[in-house]
Formats: C-alpha cells, structure tokens, sequence
C-alpha cells in the first residue's frame, strides 16, 4: 500500500465514514490528482481550468506547522463544541478549512500565525507551558480572559483581536459544513415549488396576502 | 509563432461581436431570418445546463474557500468568467478619477450572472432633456420600443404585475411569486412612510412558455446560471437556439482586434481578431458588421478602427464615441430585525433576487436632484457561505436570550452556537439603483502608452459622480433609514454622510454602463442613427448599451433586447429592400 493510500485509510478509519466530511475527501482527491506530475490537472465541475490549477496548488501547499494546526484544533472545539444539536468545529472539518484560506488569502498569515504565538507566550508565561500542553482548565482561564471584548482588560487587547479572527474563522467554517449547515437550519438548495410564507408563521407575525 | 493572418474563405453576412443580450439577440433574429452568422465572443464556450460549467446546487462545503471571492468577484459559485480585474487585460483612468470595468468573458457574456430586473423604460426616460433640461433626448420614443418590449416579453419571459403606473409600463407578465416575510414587513413599513412597494419584474420562468426551457424551482441562484433555462441568460436563451438554425458559426476566445473598412466606401468589410488561445491573428469577412461587446468594448473597438477614411475611429466623425458613459448610482444598507430572532425554520429560497421592489415614487421637480432611482431588497434565510457569522461579538452582547436574560458580547462554547441561531436569517437590506445625468465630461478613450497582452490599446476612464448623483445618494439614505425603522430594524453602522458621498458606489460597480456610442439624429452629436446604426457606416450597427442616450432609473438589460431586436429587424428590411 502506498503510503498516500495508507492515509486516506487511516482517515476514514479514524473518523469513521459517518463523520467523513465531503471537504477533506474532495481536498485529497485534488492532492491524489495533482500529485501525479504526468497526469493533467482534472477540472471539477464549475470550475474555470486556472482556477482547478491554484487550487491544486494551493492544496498541495502547507502553511500551519503541526504544532500550529494542534492549537487552533483546541481553540476551535472550544469556540465550537459539540452539543446536543450538532458535532464540534474540527469534526466538521473547521482546522482544514482554515488551513486553506490561510493560503487562500494570505492577509490573514500574519494575523493568524502571529495570533497563535501571543497565545503560547502568554500560556508560557501563566502555566510554563504551550497553550496545547495546558490542563483544560487552564486553557479555559486563558480563553475567557480573551474572548469577551467588553469585559477584557487592556493589556489583553492583541489576545481579544486574535480570539475575535478565530470565532469568526470557526463560525464560519462550521456553519458552511454539512453538519453546521444542518445545525442552523437552512432549508433550502433543492427544487422546490415556492407558495409563500407558511400560514402559521403569517398568523405568528400578524401579516397576510390580502393587505 | 506564425504572424501569418488566417482568413476565413467566406463572406458572412453578418459578424457580431459579443455574445451577451445585444449580440445574443441580434444572432437569434438574423439567424432565424437565415442570414449567415460569424458570432465572435471574446471568452470561452458556456452552456448552463452542461455539468462541466454548472455550480447551481452546489453546497459551501464543495468549495474550499466556501464561496469566498477570492478569484470571482461574486464568489465561487457566481456564473461570471471576469471581474473587475482581468490578468493581461488592463484599463486605466486619468485625473485621479474612478471607474472600475466588469467583464465577463464567456459565451453569454454578463448575462449569465445578472439580477434578472428585466424593467422597461418608461415614456419620459426617453425625453429627459425635455422634462429637466440636462443631458439630451432620445431620437426614439417609448412608443416606438414598446412593441420590441412586448416581443422580447413574449420570447424570453418576464414575471410581474399590472400596476398601471405612468413611467413603469407594464408589460405581458408570468405570475410573480409570493413575498417572503421580510418582504411583506418592508411593504408594511414603506407603506407608512409612503414609499410603493410593488412585485419584481424579473425574467424567470414561474411558468413554462415553450418545450426547450423548463420552469423556475425556487433555488435562489440565477446567478449561478440555470440548468432548467428557466431564466435569461443570453447563452441559454438566445445563443444556443440560434446555433442550432446552422446558421451560426461561433468563434469563442476570440478578442476582436478591430473592424476592417474598405478605405474608399469607408463601409465595413469584416473583423480581425486574436484567437486567446492559440495567440493567431484572423479575419471574418461580412457584409454587415454588429458591434455588441459591451458599452467600453465597442467603443475601444470603433476608436481602434481607424484608418485614412475614419481619421477619428470609426463612427466617430462627430468624436462622441467613448463620450457620456455613465453607469446607474447606487447605495445600500441593512438592518438587524430583532422580531425575526429565533425564527421558525423553512424554506424561503425563492426566486433570485427580491419578489418585491420600489419603483421611482416621486416628482425631481420638487425635489434638489433631476434624476429617480429604484429600490432593490435582501435578507432573509439564505444559504450559508463564507463570511457566515463573522463579527457576532458585536451583536450578541446587546440583545437579550429568549428567556431575558442578556450575557457579554463575544464568548465561545454552546451558548455561543446557541447565538448563531438565534440571529440566523434576522438582517434585511436594501439598494437603490439610480438615473446619473450623461455628461461628455464622463468618457473613456484610447490610453495612447497601453496595450494588453495581445497588443491591443486599452481604455482609459475619466469619471466623476456630479452633485446630481450625490444629492440623489443622500435622498437613498434618508429614505433607507425611514423604511427600515418604519419595520422596527436596528440599522448597520453609522448612516453614510458627505465624507463617503452618501455611500455612493464608485462609478462601474454597478455594472450597467451605458451610453458611449449614443444614437441621435444629428450625426454632429451621436454616432448611431435611431436604429442603432453608424451615422458613418451604414453597415455597422451597436446594440449593446452604447446606443443609450440616458440610462433611466431602471436595469439596461431588456432596452437593450428590445433596441437589439428592432435594430435586427431594420437589418432584415434595409436587406430585402438592397439598402444595404
């Protein structure tokens, strides 16, 4: 077995096909693609051929170091935790999605990687520890002392703005995968005959057809 | 590289450039009639309904930026091949002023991506210098388009409704659909601070109108395209019927270079081109020659045809060619609506676009600007993409949990998901699209020092918004503020003031860009007669927005239809008749 093949088994197996998520199975179909220097490019659909090629580029690139893309694991599965609706953030694929727009769109580098090192620091300095080998209390002190701009001390501030980068990149990457999409209750994307708002939700806003 | 120019053996009898509405239309009349078609489009080939190019029903998650605009303008899934931004394809503008160029480059052209607001113009937006002195007015009137309206109503297909208002003629109208709830509280609230609020017009299918196109099934996403047909895009509408006449042959990545004239009748005799692909140079040779590029791009081509005969360019004796480009105004903004939080769940997709919007309601004369506008609205329960839920933390803090209690902004965790919720689907907004006065003082022209990748000089815009379209911006403001407090909403940000013109959109954002070859009677002051054909050149015609005299407080898209059908059918009888 090769060793990509061993990966991707590894993956499902790990994960279990239920909790595949369509993202990673098509980011390594693109990888197995593009990694074949003699075979061309192939162009998904919707695609325009330049953009397969960046993508595929831009796929086979890393930019988080695994310590890196530890941390913001953690931090996503504390921004998004499962709960009695849904899965958390990096069971619906969250650290791989920001991994790609990392590269995606590069103004966010700095930011985000520069983010995640004020936070080691920072873990150093309280618990003499990276911010991954803290307790889970640990981490929590520290989160809380970053995660609500109003409440947060001054000195805090570059911690808030890196807190605030990654709940968006979180909520954003959770609610655009199958299971956030789910989550949030978005019903819509398939052939349907629309005949207006449902008679309950008309009477519920005191609105109607007739006026 | 050979240099050697590759001509085709025949003569056409008619070339088109550009293969959007104009140059769409333009290829089903004439083909239809059975004249010989060299159609050349400057993209690629695009059919909505072949899988390789759709993206409708596709999910955020089948992208790996989740939609984000990273190489699209409007995103991932958006049908436009372009932007504002073309690699190799640069433009430039002059005197520190403002104009950004969309382009779509593919079979279809913008039509493939655009908002479906398929309204005609209405008598006075055809005699504007006769109400209110500036600009000029158009060598046509209403009544002269109206039965090309009708025409374009019954071929493509438009839904709306009756209204009998002066200046917004009705047209032969599908059944509009339903308004959404946001949409029923918007109609609420502008009734209060007496604003109409009447059903879209839209070219969607609610019902069927032939066997070759199927009818709409509420996904929300004409900008991504239709599969079914059951919307307007020139490729599926008008192109592909009129390839299947056999009387079309289409040359895609094909870059018009300029239009060929015989150098002592000064008529057409063809067009050379750059195929984009194999970098070839080539000739069509035919009888009449159909610029439908675009407003920027016909006028780049006629001011890069020049020769001996046209020392100017061509059609351009009087030098107004490139000259009163203007593009509709535009301003938005949105609003939070605290009685849609924690919303019951379902699905409100819809038509794409607004069901309802605000026709131009007020008399200029009364007012400290000429020109109207028109209101477009969102919101509602949509599909999630990139960006979704980003800067909760300046919401949750400042509204209460459904049991009262309230809790600091920001946070993480499950109450933080439980936030997400609760705002989901609770924002409307809204855009007006407004009337710029034309002025010569706004124009692109050749940049005499820049060529693109394929050697071709580029445009060079001057523009500049006048008072007229800045006091117009703030009347938007003011009337935005009133509708959405009227409805209870919480309105985004601070309202936009002088510092940002009122939030007046950078001239070309909106995309409808018009007037660069304007027609006229008198061919010292316009390039094309009424019929949209060249003062110059009796067998060159525009039919793309260039022929606009004014662009009126509506969307171009149907005019330009119907000023493209009625200048085929001219073509049709100046033939028969051996004129030309």
């Amino acid at each position: 077995m090769k060793r990509r093949d061993s990966l991707k088994a590894l993956t499902i197996s790990s994960l279990g096909v239920v909790g595949l998520n369509p993202q990673e199975t098509l980011a390594e179909r693109r990888e197995l693609e593009t990694s074949l220097p003699d075979d061309p490019i192939k162009v998904p659909g919707g695609r325009q051929k330049e953009e397969a090629i960046r993508d595929a580029k831009l796929m086979k690139e890393k930019f988080f170091t695994p310590q890196e893309l530890a941390t913001v694991t953690v931090l996503a599965d504390i921004i998004i935790p499962a709960d009695s609706k849904s899965g958390s953030a990096s069971q619906a694929g969250v650290p791989a999605f920001i991994e790609f727009m990392m590269k995606d769109l590069p103004q966010w580098q700095t930011p985000m990687r520069g983010g995640l090192r004020w936070l080691d620091v920072e873990s150093r300095k309280r618990f003499n520890k990276p911010f991954t080998g803290a307790t889970k209390a640990q981490q929590i002190q520290l989160v809380d002392d970053i995660a609500y701009p109003g409440k947060a001390k001054p000195e805090m501030s570059q911690g808030v703005a890196f807190f605030s980068l990654m709940r968006n990149f979180t909520a954003t990457g959770f609610y655009t995968s199958q299971m956030g999409i789910k989550d949030i209750g978005y019903m819509g994307n398939t052939p349907n005959q629309w005949e207006g708002v449902p008679a309950d939700v008309l009477k519920q806003y005191g609105v109607s057809y007739d006026s | 590289m050979s240099f050697q120019i590759k001509e085709q053996p025949t003569v056409f009898d008619v070339c088109i450039i550009g293969s959007g509405a104009g140059g769409g239309m333009a290829a089903y009349q004439l083909s239809k009639a059975g004249a010989k078609v060299a159609l050349l489009e400057a993209g690629g080939y695009f059919d909505p309904a072949d899988p390789k190019y759709i993206t409708q029903l596709k999910w955020p998650w089948e992208s790996p930026r989740r939609g984000a605009s990273t190489t699209r303008p409007f995103g991932d899934f958006d049908a436009a091949w372009g932007g504002w931004e073309i690699e190799g394809e640069p433009y430039t503008r002059k005197n520190g002023t403002e104009f950004d160029w969309f382009r779509s480059r593919m079979l279809g052209g913008r039509t493939n991506h655009w908002g479906r607001i398929s309204l005609r113009f209405g008598p006075d937006d055809f005699r504007r210098k006769s109400i209110d002195g500036l600009g000029e007015d158009w060598p046509i009137t209403y009544d002269d388009v109206k039965p090309y309206y009708d025409q374009v109503d019954k071929l493509v297909g438009v839904f709306g409704s009756i209204e009998n208002m002066r200046n917004e003629p009705d047209g032969i109208f599908l059944p509009p659909p339903k308004p959404r709830l946001h949409e029923l509280f918007i109609k609420n609230a502008a009734k209060k601070v007496n604003v109409p609020v009447i059903p879209s017009r839209l070219s969607i299918l609610t019902k069927a109108i032939n066997n070759e196109r199927g009818q709409c099934f509420y996904c929300s996403q004409c900008s991504r395209g239709c599969q079914a047909y059951a919307d307007f895009s020139s490729s599926s509408v008008l192109v592909i019927p009129a390839l299947k006449t056999g009387n079309v042959t289409l040359f895609t990545n094909a870059m018009a270079r300029e239009v060929l004239t015989d150098p002592t009748t000064g008529q057409a005799t063809g067009v050379s081109y750059v195929d984009k692909e194999k970098l070839t140079e080539h000739t069509v040779k035919a009888k009449i020659v159909i610029l439908a590029a675009s407003a920027g791009e016909s006028a780049r081509l006629l001011l890069n045809s020049k020769s001996a005969y046209h020392q100017n360019g061509l059609a351009n004796s009087s030098g107004v060619v490139g000259k009163y480009l203007h593009d509709s105004t535009g301003a938005s903004r949105s609003a939070f609506m605290p009685n849609l939080m924690n919303r019951k769940r379902y699905n409100e997709d819809g038509v794409g676009g607004a069901h309802v919007y605000s026709p131009w309601w007020l008399d200029n004369k009364k007012l400290d600007f000429p020109r109207g506008y028109h209101i477009e609205y969102w919101g509602g329960m949509g599909m999630p993409s990139y960006g979704f839920g980003w800067g909760i933390e300046g919401m949750n803090g400042k509204y209460p949990m459904p049991d009262g209690t309230m809790k600091p902004a920001g946070g993480y965790g499950a109450s933080l998901k439980e936030d997400y919720r609760r705002f989901y689907g609770a924002y409307v907004g809204m855009s007006g699209r407004g009337e710029a006065v034309a002025s010569a003082d706004n124009y692109c022209e050749i940049d005499p020092n820049v060529v693109d990748k394929y050697g071709i000089p580029v445009l060079r815009f001057n523009y500049k918004w006048s008072d007229y379209e800045i006091k117009q911006a703030k009347h938007m403001q003011d009337t935005f503020e009133e509708i959405l407090t009227a409805m209870g909403g919480i309105l985004s940000g601070s309202k936009p003031g002088p510092e940002s013109n009122y939030g007046l959109a950078a001239p070309g954002r909106i995309i409808h860009e018009v007037g660069t070859s304007r027609m006229g009677n008198d061919p010292k002051t316009s390039a094309l007669n009424k019929f949209s054909q060249a003062h110059d050149a009796k067998n060159v015609f525009v039919v793309d927005g260039g022929s606009f005299v004014s662009q009126a407080d509506k969307n171009p898209t149907w005019t330009i239809l119907a000023l493209s059908m009625r200048a085929s059918d001219y073509i049709i009888d100046q033939v028969k008749q051996k004129n030309l």
